[in-house]
């Protein structure tokens, strides 16, 4: 499984001469008895955001936390930009699924707790948070607690957290997941123009099909039993439509139904 | 904690204390603890004797008519104030009260209106008890899902059936959750009462032990007694797992 | 919220005029009416007597729990901290939750006699497992998301004690604090009216002994009313420090 069988949408393959940010190379990843990763292989493009789609039980959030330096790795090894990873590091920030918030902290100190691990003076770090919390639209909470807030603004800290630190590589674990789906489209829309503007390198991991194609630059799919990469899609011309009308572009909806039934065997 | 790669269980330090005691009882260190075989060897001699017997027996009455009460009296009182809303707000507050009041101090109450023998004792105990159990049973009817109700209506469950097929298995681990914590105290209850108000079972046996400094009997019958407590209390809390498996999926 | 106020008025009516009635029956010739312990609760305070009972009941209460308070939270953050820990001193306190401490009374008279020392001891035999058990697993049950969370922030072993750990774990040591005073209290009282009645203790037995139930009701009044109040101002400060952390009440 590895670049050579990237394709694009009309089914062609095509070598592809790609500078990788992260390269994942023969990782495996054993629990005991048990394989969640099998000799995996795959590259990131730097400057663009890759999703990890499959169904659960693929592997995909244990790849993404090896990637992040949470979990190690049986064997292989992970780069980042030409340099092995042997932990968590400054050039990776984390998005977590459960938003993994300081209860009795506010926003402020919430988003600027990066910086605080890092050392950063408080003034310095409220300076850089408050910038990110208007990012992402929370001016004004500043105060709030994570219970007073909705679901989708506690993610909206969570992000804004992992802005902060500047890191070049960002993972998201599912962001999305636990968020109503009136916030979630607005948030699949915000992450297309973040990863428009920032410089930086987005791995999202999701099992959303529509939400895989509709953010990303390129979605590797992954399968259970053993985890592998199975193939690795390039959309193209949708990419550089605006936001509305990628919904309806005929190689979004080609790319989905594509991907549907070569997963629709793996629904448990 | 692993040793040499194998995992030891829970409670396995408790060997190695016990190793410790032997060690220091041995060494003569303090008279106060004497080697833990020579308990052992006077824990045997003592289990047979009728002194012994009639110990057992008075506490286990006290202990099991306190807490036989606390548990009739608890639970329909916990499931009541649980379903209205207004014998909640006028009942809550005093098993709020209760529960977190030293109630050794009612004690001397007891034992000048009932005397002192076995009633004072038996109603220590329920006392002791009764407020957790009350207040679990109230916690386990007021986390009843509304779901569940509304499916019962809607399918025509009478309330007899609601109450025994759905409702009281709903509520069920949380009421054995505070039987069991109520069955602890129940035991310091039935102690306490022993210590302060007459000096029958253990209590007497304590009495008697200590005054005459017979501290290997002392020791053996305490660990009987905290053997009892702690087997009583894990068999409560296994009860309590076999019924937890759908309790977070409720 | 005024319902709540005036059904908690009524509650408050309905108890203490039950009790007043059957004193008048009377149920008892040992059951004063409400109204005349209230009377002798009233002289003891005038006469100060009350006071300088409790300032005596409440030294060994207040040493002890000091003494709980540090010992147990430290012993819990290093049990919770250390699988070794666990493992060798857990068991000891699980089976002290369970066991009706109270039985080693006698054993801390014949060793420590009969003055503050013992009372010291039992009010910390009383406090300190629960204490203890609390922290102890606050520390382990912090959430294993938050940790992770920090370390992907590349936190320090030291940065995730002091920042992740002790403040999730606070409201669970802050409830097993309460819990362990509550225990504190029961112990304080009883070493008083077991060991040698001093302060409120000596109140109690000494009213009994000469029949003067008014005065004797009086003060267990006192100490319920007096146990009631501190806890709940303590849990009115826990819901102030961690409103974070507050669930919320579900109530209809």
């Amino acid at each position: 499984m590895d670049m050579s069988q990237i394709k694009d949408t009309l089914g062609d393959a095509q070598a592809v001469d790609i500078d990788s940010a992260v390269s994942v190379r023969n990782v495996s990843k054993n629990y005991g008895e048990v394989e969640a990763l099998r000799d995996l292989s795959l590259e990131f493009p730097r400057g663009q955001l890759t999703s990890l789609l499959g169904p659960s039980g693929c592997g995909k959030t244990t790849l993404l936390k090896i990637i992040a330096g949470l979990l190690d790795a049986t064997s292989g090894e992970i780069e980042i930009d030409g340099k092995k990873i042997t932990g968590p590091g400054d050039d990776r920030a984390f998005v977590f699924q459960d938003f993994a918030l300081l209860p009795w902290a506010n926003v402020m100190r919430n988003v600027s707790f990066g910086l605080e691990l890092r050392g950063v003076a408080k003034s310095e770090r409220e300076d850089i948070a408050q910038k990110y919390i208007s990012n992402v639209g929370l001016t004004g909470f500043e105060k709030a607690f994570p219970h007073e807030l909705s679901g989708g603004m506690r993610q909206r800290v969570g992000l804004a957290r992992a802005l902060s630190v500047d890191a070049q590589v960002l993972l998201l674990d599912e962001p999305f997941s636990a968020v109503d789906e009136q916030n979630r489209r607005k948030f699949q829309e915000d992450l297309l123009e973040l990863v428009r503007n920032e410089n930086k390198t987005f791995i999202f991991v999701t099992h959303s099909i529509e939400e895989a194609v509709y953010v990303s630059d390129q979605i590797a799919i992954l399968l259970p039993r053993p985890s592998r990469v199975s193939e690795v899609i390039r959309p193209k011309e949708f990419r550089s439509t605006g936001v509305e009308n990628i919904r309806r572009s005929k190689e979004y909806l080609d790319i989905v139904d594509q991907i549907w039934s070569s997963l629709r065997n793996y629904v448990e | 904690m692993t040793l040499f790669g194998y995992k030891l269980p829970g409670m396995s330090s408790l060997i190695l204390w016990a190793l410790i005691w032997e060690l220091v009882g041995q060494s003569g260190w303090t008279f106060f603890i004497p080697p833990l075989s020579e308990v052992f060897v006077t824990l045997f001699n003592v289990i047979g004797t009728p002194a012994f017997s009639k110990a057992i027996y008075e506490t286990a009455y006290a202990f099991l008519a306190g807490v036989f009460f606390a548990v009739v009296i608890g639970i329909p009182v916990g499931i009541l104030i649980g379903k209205s809303r207004l014998l909640d707000e006028l009942i809550l507050p005093w098993v709020n009260i209760f529960l977190s009041a030293p109630l050794t101090a009612l004690v001397p109450v007891l034992m000048v209106l009932f005397g002192f023998g076995m009633k004072s004792i038996i109603i220590t105990t329920t006392l002791f008890a009764i407020w957790i159990i009350i207040l679990n049973s109230r916690a386990g009817v007021k986390q009843i899902n509304r779901s569940l109700v509304e499916m019962a209506r809607s399918f025509g469950a009478s309330p007899l059936d609601a109450f025994f097929k759905i409702y009281f298995w709903a509520a069920l681990p949380e009421i054995l959750g505070g039987v069991r914590i109520g069955v602890i105290r129940a035991v310091k209850g039935v102690i306490i009462g022993q210590l302060l108000i007459s000096i029958v079972g253990f209590g007497a046996l304590f009495e008697l032990y200590s005054n005459n400094f017979m501290m290997s009997h002392f020791w053996a019958v305490l660990i009987v007694l905290f053997a009892l407590a702690f087997t009583l209390s894990e068999f409560l809390a296994y009860l309590e797992r076999r019924v937890s498996y759908y309790a977070s999926s409720r | 919220m005024n319902r709540s106020l005036v059904l908690k008025l009524l509650s408050a009516i309905i108890v203490f005029g039950a009790w007043e009635i059957a004193g008048r029956v009377p149920v008892s010739y040992a059951f004063p009416t409400f109204i005349e312990s209230m009377q002798a609760l009233t002289a003891m305070t005038l006469n100060g007597s009350i006071f300088v009972a409790y300032a005596e009941t409440l030294k060994p209460l207040m040493l002890g729990v000091a003494i709980s308070a540090t010992a147990g939270i430290g012993l819990g953050l290093w049990i919770g901290l250390s699988s070794r820990f666990e493992w060798l001193f857990s068991p000891i306190f699980v089976v002290a939750q369970a066991a009706p401490l109270a039985a080693l009374i006698p054993i801390l008279v014949m060793a420590y006699g009969i003055g503050l020392t013992s009372k010291v001891f039992v009010v910390c035999i009383m406090a300190m497992p629960v204490i203890v058990l609390n922290t102890a697993s606050a520390v382990r049950n912090t959430p294993a998301s938050l940790k992770e969370m920090g370390r992907s922030f590349l936190a320090t072993d030291r940065d995730i004690l002091l920042k992740i750990i002790i403040p999730a774990a606070s409201p669970v040591i802050f409830a097993g604090l309460r819990l362990g005073i509550s225990a504190g209290f029961i112990g304080a009282i009883l070493s008083e009216l077991k060991i040698t009645p001093t302060g409120v203790g000596d109140i109690i037995t000494f009213s009994r002994s000469i029949a003067d139930y008014p005065s004797m009701y009086a003060a267990i009044f006192s100490i319920i009313v007096l146990a009631v109040l501190f806890l709940n101002g303590l849990e009115r400060v826990e819901a102030y420090l961690f409103e974070g952390n507050n669930r919320g009440y579900v109530s209809d």
